[in-house]
């Protein structure tokens, strides 16, 4: 099954009601990025062109709701090496990173 | 004159790896090895008995997950990017003398018995592709295809094993194939189904004759005899986790290196914070090792005394010492975020840890366990040392 699949099916199941923050502070996003890169990027590629788990570039996330997409970050996908990062980073910032990711705002080079 | 020349080189090279060693001065490769700066595409090519850094290497891709393996004389290093590049790099003169870009996303890889062959692991397109390590010409390909639609799996796990031949597992497939390379390219030789679920990484025991694949789907892992031509894989440690819920895993164990030390063997156990000790000859659990948190690696000290252990996100800041006779912690250190990897010097009196976080490369004596001195290095990773160029599995 492809990434995208399973990304897709997911989604269908688990949807989330997205909680409007505030953007995380500078500094924070900056460590946020250090951690998308050199944490989530131990699965997914330091470049996010994907690895064990599937790419996380804007062409591969387009189209899916960013809802299901923070409900995938913080809950994990069951039977699958995705963990849940709730209580690690609260939703706001995950929502954040999503917004990045599906903007392609982030430099991954 | 000449201390103040060596002051100077110091501060030289604490700031810019600038300092390049002569090609032409005569000198062994036995203890020379490379460090991974991920972030850059770069190596630095390390002396681990001046414990300096001699030169920087530029221009190898996406390093993330980067592995090497070395020549059998010990002079060149096969480097397996994560983008499929695959890079032989001169340790001697600094030069990539040949690079290709033979997939979309690649493991790793192993270099065959005889040093004339490389094999890399593939995610996509998912297989196994061969090339000669004299020049990296390709050798042929096996599509690790699977199911009606044959469909390709991703392939980790890939090790070198006596007599030529090679072994790997299908993570998408659940299967666990071998592998030889004659004059009309390579042969799949076996392929076992329903090894159990999703084999995520793997190691060959140091005598060629056990190849052990990691479960992530279940508490177990899949062992397969290859001394035993009649032999499948069967499943051990089964139901290690006692039925109890894993914890969330944030970093997968890495199997290859993980420790043999005398008939024990240490192995992970998939979310949960303790080490598995297994007995090599029976293949059953004799003890546990509680432990910090998750870990990453284990390895052996070369002798066997001891196991170090690091950890997944968020306690990578520390590194455990397993004493191995009396199976206890007999030590910890606290590096600061970010230890990745850990490589001993060739006989073990001294251990070189990368901690990404703070851009540094610490070497540790194994006797003290004091900080020896420490190396600058830009979002440090895997560290390589030629000697594992004369280690089956390595």
């Amino acid at each position: 099954m492809s990434g995208r699949t399973w990304v897709s099916c997911f989604v269908a199941s688990a949807l989330l009601p997205m909680v409007a923050a505030a953007d995380p502070s500078a500094a924070r996003q900056g460590e946020l990025i250090h951690l998308l890169r050199h944490d989530c990027g131990s699965c997914h590629g330091l470049t996010l062109k994907g690895g064990l788990g599937p790419p996380l570039l804007p062409a591969t996330l387009d189209g899916l709701p960013a809802e299901g997409l923070v409900a995938i970050i913080l809950d994990g996908v069951p039977g699958k090496p995705m963990p849940p990062w709730r209580g690690l980073l609260p939703e706001g910032e995950v929502a954040w990173l999503v917004e990045q990711l599906q903007a392609g705002a982030i430099d991954v080079e | 004159m000449r201390i103040d020349r060596r002051m100077l080189l110091g501060g030289a090279l604490a700031t810019a790896f600038a300092v390049t060693a002569s090609a032409t001065e005569l000198r062994g490769t036995g203890d020379l090895g490379l460090v991974v700066e991920r972030a850059d595409g770069a190596l630095l090519v390390v002396d681990t008995t001046e414990r300096r850094t001699l030169r920087r290497i530029e221009g190898l891709g996406d390093l993330s997950h980067a592995s090497v393996v070395f020549s059998r004389d010990a002079r060149y290093a096969f480097v397996f990017g994560r983008d499929g590049g695959l890079s032989k790099v001169d340790l001697l003169t600094g030069g990539i003398t040949h690079r290709v870009i033979q997939a979309g996303n690649s493991i790793g890889g192993a270099i065959s018995q005889d040093g004339r062959v490389v094999a890399v692991a593939n995610y996509e397109p998912g297989g196994v592709r061969f090339f000669a390590t004299s020049d990296l010409v390709p050798l042929g390909e096996i599509a690790a295809t699977y199911g009606a639609d044959d469909a390709r799996s991703k392939v980790v796990g890939l090790e070198e094993l006596p007599d030529n031949r090679f072994v790997f597992s299908l993570y998408d497939a659940d299967e666990i194939w071998t592998a030889t390379l004659g004059e009309d390219g390579p042969t799949v030789t076996a392929r076992f189904e329903d090894v159990g679920t999703l084999p995520y990484d793997a190691l060959v025991t140091p005598d060629g004759r056990h190849y052990l694949a990691g479960l992530f789907g279940e508490d177990g892992m899949a062992l397969l005899d290859l001394w035993d031509p009649a032999a499948e894989p069967v499943r051990i440690l089964d139901g290690y986790g006692r039925g109890e819920a894993p914890l969330p895993v944030y970093k997968m164990p890495h199997l290859k290196g993980w420790s043999v030390a005398g008939e024990l063997v240490f192995l992970p156990a998939i979310g949960r914070h303790e080490l598995l000790v297994v007995d090599k000859t029976s293949w059953r659990e004799v003890a546990r090792v509680p432990v910090h948190s998750q870990p990453v690696f284990a390895i052996a000290r070369p002798d066997g005394r001891q196991v170090w252990i690091n950890f997944a996100h968020p306690d990578n800041n520390v590194v455990q010492v397993v004493d191995v006779p009396s199976l206890a912690v007999v030590g910890a250190l606290d590096l600061g975020p970010g230890v990745l990897h850990m490589e001993f010097t060739p006989k073990g009196e001294e251990v070189w840890i990368s901690v990404r976080d703070a851009d540094r490369i610490d070497i540790i004596d194994t006797a003290s366990l004091e900080r020896v001195t420490s190396l600058e290095a830009r979002s440090p990773s895997g560290i390589f040392f030629t000697a594992r160029a004369h280690r089956l599995g390595y």
